[in-house]
């Protein structure tokens, strides 16, 4: 599929997945891909923690938008903002004519009477913020970094729960635009992302369906991060023959038994969990390389984004039905 | 300095805490092996284990209350495990401070109440904090280790105990609350401002369902307010240990920085520092390593030395990492676990990693 089309499809990719496997990463990665492929990206850290800053080679990424990798796109490079729920409050409730009342809700203890009534409630404002995004930002495509797993659903979920607990008000209407916003994939897609171990693969597998089953939102192929690549030879008896004609020491001979030993467990497992996720969950998979020892700067997100590129060409046009 | 073994050994509560990913249940499951294993009666109280490691400590459903999973051959020691139900111990507390079974009804039916005991944001936190608590009282258990949820905020276990009171504190909640005490029993008109302007933004249903949970919970107060106090003397006391787990990856790190950073400035101390999955160490530096790629190219060792040269790389950048954790740490001891072959998935792992926490500490 032509990487080009597949991130013009919708307007918003949100990335979720649980901590710790790369979701940060890979927001980077897809808003460098898109920019590399001459479209304007906007990325939007949801939590305001600048994760994804030196991905980006900028000191921070905060709530005025910040223009990074000007080598990119004609020096139109990649713009990067944060959304943080508390902001989008304020804003929301300005917006919608309290502005006169915002001081003094946020001294009285209103706004936090407000999140605790109606839970969600938080995540929709963010969520609310996106589309708002969505439907001003000039920009061809906005990538989310949403925030954790857990989390993750709750921002999806927060429209749908929302509806069902208020059912009028203000915070009514705005759920359903941003129901609307979600539902329909011309708009917004969700990537999820995972490592190939046992629990991230369980719990990627669970949102999954959790998503499908509670909201009704478009998944892209699944990413897969920090997978290995096919080494030959690991099984090999180090100790012997081979050895002695490549006359190694004992040191270089036990690193090497050592090294050899960890690498195909570790990669005997990954292939494990990546046949298991291809089992138990039919859609594409898209993976990208470990790197080794790596610090997270542009180079290496620019690999990444290499072969997050390679992998979109090799899926099948249909992904996108 | 002390040693994780005189932790477990002497702590009432150990708190393990750090991000997701890290391997946190695995690290408290291991320190409960430990304490059976020294003779301790020992709990650990989990959240959302993996399947199969709650297979291996023999919660194969999600049980409230502890079940003895563990008692090792050589010791009187017993290790129990227990999964957390945010729900159910949210209820037993309204239960435990409720004037009468009507009033604890009353609660426990509300919309307002189902929705925040489920999911109201550190809901999770409060009630792991509830729970040890409880089983602290109980005076059952010579150990509790809890696991403390994946969190986005390092201090969220620690403001946990507050996260009712802090809400009872609310001038909303005063409001709302004054007429049913006073002379006048409706609603004085700066109430109904306030109200009036919330029911435009999340409609009627839900502010006359809060109203109701406020009134209903009248008198349950200062119950709550004791018990929050007291959940966090425990955590500040002598007798409960930080446990900081952490991995040595360049993002988790910098994670545990901060988290190391905020729980020091809120006044708790971290005694000890699990540094999980570490690479284990080479003989070869990384540059001997691609010299030796180099020079079994196109060998059939090529791939063993492949393997080496990718190993010594993440080795090299982990060695001065783990340094960095050790200075943030400041006075706790570090510990690493090596990468282990094969997930942590019974009991015979989880003495496998028990035995890197405490034998192989320096």
């Amino acid at each position: 599929m032509d990487p080009g089309r597949f991130f013009a499809s919708s307007k918003v990719l949100i990335v979720a997945g649980k901590g710790g496997v790369g979701k940060t990463t890979l927001a980077a990665t897809c808003a460098t891909a898109v920019a590399r492929l001459g479209l304007s990206v906007l990325l939007v850290e949801v939590g305001g923690r600048s994760a994804a800053a030196p991905m980006l080679g900028v000191d921070a990424i905060g709530y005025e938008p910040v223009r990074a990798r000007a080598d990119l796109n004609g020096g139109i490079g990649i713009r990067a903002r944060s959304v943080t729920p508390d902001e989008a409050l304020i804003e929301w409730l300005r917006f919608h004519g309290f502005e006169r009342m915002v001081e003094r809700m946020v001294r009285s203890g209103l706004l936090e009477v407000i999140a605790a009534s109606t839970p969600g409630i938080k995540d929709l404002l963010v969520l609310g913020r996106i589309r708002n995004l969505e439907q001003t930002e000039s920009a061809d495509v906005i990538i989310v970094d949403a925030p954790a797993s857990g989390q993750a659903l709750g921002l999806l979920r927060a429209p749908v729960s929302i509806t069902a607990i208020a059912q009028g008000g203000t915070i009514h209407r705005q759920a359903r635009a941003a129901r609307d916003m979600l539902s329909d994939a011309r708009r917004c897609r969700v990537m999820l992302v995972t490592v190939a171990s046992e629990t991230p693969v369980s719990e990627l597998i669970e949102t999954a369906f959790a998503i499908e089953d509670e909201v009704d939102v478009a998944l892209t192929p699944v990413v897969v991060n920090a997978t290995l690549g096919a080494l030959r030879g690991l099984d090999a008896d180090i100790s012997s023959a081979a050895a002695a004609a490549a006359s190694l020491t004992a040191a270089e001979v036990a690193d090497l038994r050592t090294a050899a030993g960890l690498r195909s467990d570790l990669w005997t497992r990954q292939q494990a969990q990546l046949a298991r996720l291809g089992r138990r969950l039919p859609l594409e998979q898209i993976r990208l390389p470990h790197l080794f020892g790596a610090d997270l700067d542009p180079n290496s997100i620019d690999l990444l984004a290499d072969s997050l590129l390679a992998g979109i060409e090799s899926l099948p046009e249909s992904v996108l039905l | 300095m002390t040693s994780l073994a005189r932790l477990v050994e002497q702590r009432r509560v150990l708190v393990c805490c750090g991000t997701g990913g890290v391997g946190k249940t695995t690290v408290a499951a291991a320190l409960g092996v430990g304490a059976a294993v020294a003779g301790r009666r020992a709990v650990v109280v989990t959240i959302d284990p993996a399947k199969r490691l709650a297979d291996a400590i023999g919660i194969t459903e999600l049980g409230n209350e502890p079940r003895v999973v563990f008692r090792p051959d050589t010791s009187k020691g017993v290790l129990a495990a227990m999964m957390l139900d945010t729900k159910t111990t949210f209820d037993g507390v309204v239960n435990r401070f409720a004037g009468s079974a009507e009033q604890a009804e009353t609660v426990i039916a509300n919309p307002f109440y189902r929705n925040i005991s489920t999911t109201l944001s550190g809901i999770q936190d409060y009630m792991a904090v509830e729970k040890l608590l409880d089983l602290h009282d109980s005076g059952c258990w010579d150990l509790i280790v809890v696991d403390t949820p994946p969190s986005r905020d390092a201090l969220a276990f620690l403001e946990a105990p507050r996260l009712l009171t802090r809400l009872l504190d609310n001038s909303v909640y005063r409001m709302v609350t004054a007429p049913s005490r006073g002379v006048l029993r409706i609603l004085n008109a700066a109430a109904r401002t306030v109200l009036g302007q919330l029911s435009r933004v999340v409609g009627s249903a839900v502010v006359n369902d809060a109203v109701a949970f406020f009134r209903g919970f009248d008198g349950m107060e200062s119950g709550f307010r004791d018990r929050a106090d007291r959940a966090l003397a425990l955590l500040g006391g002598e007798t409960t240990s930080f446990v900081l787990v952490a991995s040595a990856r360049v993002d988790t790190i910098d994670e545990a920085g901060y988290f190391v950073a905020r729980v020091t400035a809120a006044g708790f101390a971290i005694d000890a520092v699990v540094v999980n999955r570490v690479q284990p160490p080479t003989r070869l530096s990384h540059a001997s390593a691609v010299r030796l790629a180099e020079r079994l190219a196109g060998s059939e060792l090529a791939g063993p030395a492949r393997a080496l040269v990718d190993l010594t790389a993440v080795g090299a950048d982990e060695g001065s990492r783990l340094a960095a954790l050790a200075e943030l740490g400041g006075d706790a001891v570090v510990v690493t676990v090596p990468q282990l072959p094969g997930e942590v998935s019974d009991l015979a792992g989880l003495e496998t990693v028990a035995g890197h926490l405490f034998t192989l500490t320096a």
